[in-house]
């Protein structure tokens, strides 16, 4: 019975990518990556891949479609829906060659994969040594931890290019329309009752991330739709671009992380643990990371600064 | 098959067929908001019956209490999608 | 047991094939959107299907999530509605762009 479910699923994750590739209407197309998004989240659970799962329902069923109906809606304003056109044949050609040489690499690695279990046991024989009960925090934050600081320094850098697009006049300011709602009205309720739920799942989430399925970027990109839900609700605006207080936010963790990193380096190996105290960095890493991706994709979704006021 | 397995197994039928009754709402219903009300209402109610049949096979009150909350999330955000896309879907819509 | 329920997250799924037609037909972009909703929905009960039929409670933490998001593209949705997409279709007047 699950292989049936696991066919039926294959199939309808095909025809979503299909439908969205191949549709003339850009808004029929952000709904159905929105789909997809979902479909692949029940892909990752169905593998058995929780904490990829978890992701990956945040993030594409969450906050990529608040971000791709953004940009429809600006590309709509800006009147480039109307005179869309197929592009030429040349630029048709160029993108089917590089969406085939990337299948074509991506085949490629997965039949080079080792055996049936690949890295499992090795992890599962030095998990202990971190006191953490998740396999994947032990590789993200242990023995791959110089993987996850370059990819929340490269979130943060994603920020600061984001934010060098804002026009001269308005440098420093805030992202985003001023956004209102009807007082009371259904938005408003929506946005006051959700967060603080959303803001349990969250903690819930970066707690649980030690020893089950969770963690610092599953936990951030939630609190992250709660900072935009707010946003988009009206009950408060977004801050400043300049704000020191939320600079220093946005690089607390990747600056946490670095000094715990250098802090080893020191001691004789960067980014090493020392021996039986390891489970408590990597939950001080793991929280202080929380906050930061939690900014800082909440503002990449908001955009380059675009008034004073 | 014993009786508890039994009810379990009638609230998932009775689940999987509010789904599909959302889904046919969604196809056959002429407008867009028949449409909606078809939609929000039944795929909810499909979700509850599929939550309780979960919770009496688990037969766990942390888990009971974690579907009970996961449908009580569900139905925030139909009944705030349904009123608002209502909203939305009043103003004619230009051409693209 | 677990195959009654991985039977039952067939039934959801194949009843999520609809939603993919109408979100292809539409005519118009609610009933796009609405489509996005339904399968949002059929997948928090996939999540719980699955969590059950395997019996492990961490599946419950992705219906969780999805259920917590699943009005997020909605909501930005219906706000495309409004001047510069930053109002509320339910105020009467929308703001100055």
């Amino acid at each position: 019975m699950s292989l049936a479910f696991d066919l039926a699923l294959c199939a309808f994750i095909l025809g979503a990518a299909a439908l969205a590739v191949a549709g003339r209407n850009l808004f029929g197309s952000v709904v159905f990556y929105i789909v997809y998004g979902v479909l692949i989240a029940l892909a990752w659970l169905s593998l058995g891949a929780v904490d990829v799962a978890l992701a990956e329902a945040a993030i594409g069923a969450g906050v990529t479609g608040v971000l791709l109906i953004g940009a429809w809606q600006g590309m709509k304003e800006a009147g480039a829906l109307e005179d869309s056109q197929a592009p030429p044949w040349p630029v048709r050609l160029w993108a089917a060659l590089g969406a085939a040489l990337t299948g074509g690499l991506v085949i490629t690695a997965i039949i080079a994969l080792p055996g049936q279990d690949g890295l499992t046991r090795t992890v599962a024989d030095e998990q202990g040594a971190l006191a953490l009960g998740n396999p994947v925090t032990a590789v993200l934050l242990g023995f791959r931890a110089y993987d996850t600081l370059l990819e929340t320094l490269v979130l943060s850098a994603a920020l600061a290019a984001v934010w060098s697009l804002s026009p001269e006049r308005v440098w420093g300011g805030i992202p985003g329309p001023k956004h209102v709602s009807r007082p009371d009205g259904v938005m408003a309720s929506f946005g006051r009752l959700l967060p603080p739920l959303g803001l349990l799942v969250g903690v819930y989430l970066v707690w649980a991330g030690a020893d089950q399925p969770g963690g610092a970027f599953q936990a951030g990109t939630v609190l992250a739709a709660v900072w935009i839900l707010i946003v988009l609700s009206g009950l408060r605006d977004e801050p400043r671009v300049s704000s020191l207080p939320l600079r220093a936010v946005i690089i607390a963790g990747p600056a946490v992380f670095l000094g715990a990193g250098l802090a080893g380096a020191l001691a004789g190996q960067a980014l090493g643990y020392p021996p039986g105290y390891a489970r408590t960095a990597i939950l001080i890493i793991e929280y202080a990371l929380t906050v930061s991706i939690a900014a800082t994709l909440a503002l990449l979704i908001a955009g380059p600064a675009r008034r004073l006021s | 098959m014993s009786p508890g397995e039994l009810l379990i197994t009638a609230l998932l039928a009775l689940g999987v067929f509010f789904y599909a009754a959302g889904t046919v709402g969604l196809i056959r219903f002429p407008d867009t908001h028949s449409r909606l009300h078809a939609l929000t209402k039944a795929d909810n109610l499909g979700l509850g019956f599929i939550v309780l049949a979960a919770g009496l096979h688990w037969g766990d009150a942390w888990i009971a209490g974690k579907l009970a909350l996961i449908w009580l999330l569900a139905l925030f955000a139909a009944g705030m999608a349904a009123q608002l896309v209502a909203r939305a879907a009043l103003k004619p819509e230009p051409r693209e | 047991m677990a195959d009654l329920f991985m039977l039952a997250a067939l039934g959801v799924l194949i009843s999520m094939a609809g939603a993919l037609w109408r979100a292809w037909r539409g005519p118009g972009r609610a009933d796009r959107m609405m489509s996005a909703q339904l399968i949002g929905a059929g997948g928090v009960g996939l999540a719980v299907l699955i969590a059950a039929a395997r019996e492990e409670p961490a599946i419950l933490d992705v219906a969780l999530v999805l259920a917590l998001l699943a009005a997020f593209a909605a909501l930005a949705f219906v706000k495309t509605v409004t001047v510069q997409g930053a109002g509320d279709p339910e105020s009467e007047e929308d703001p100055a762009p």
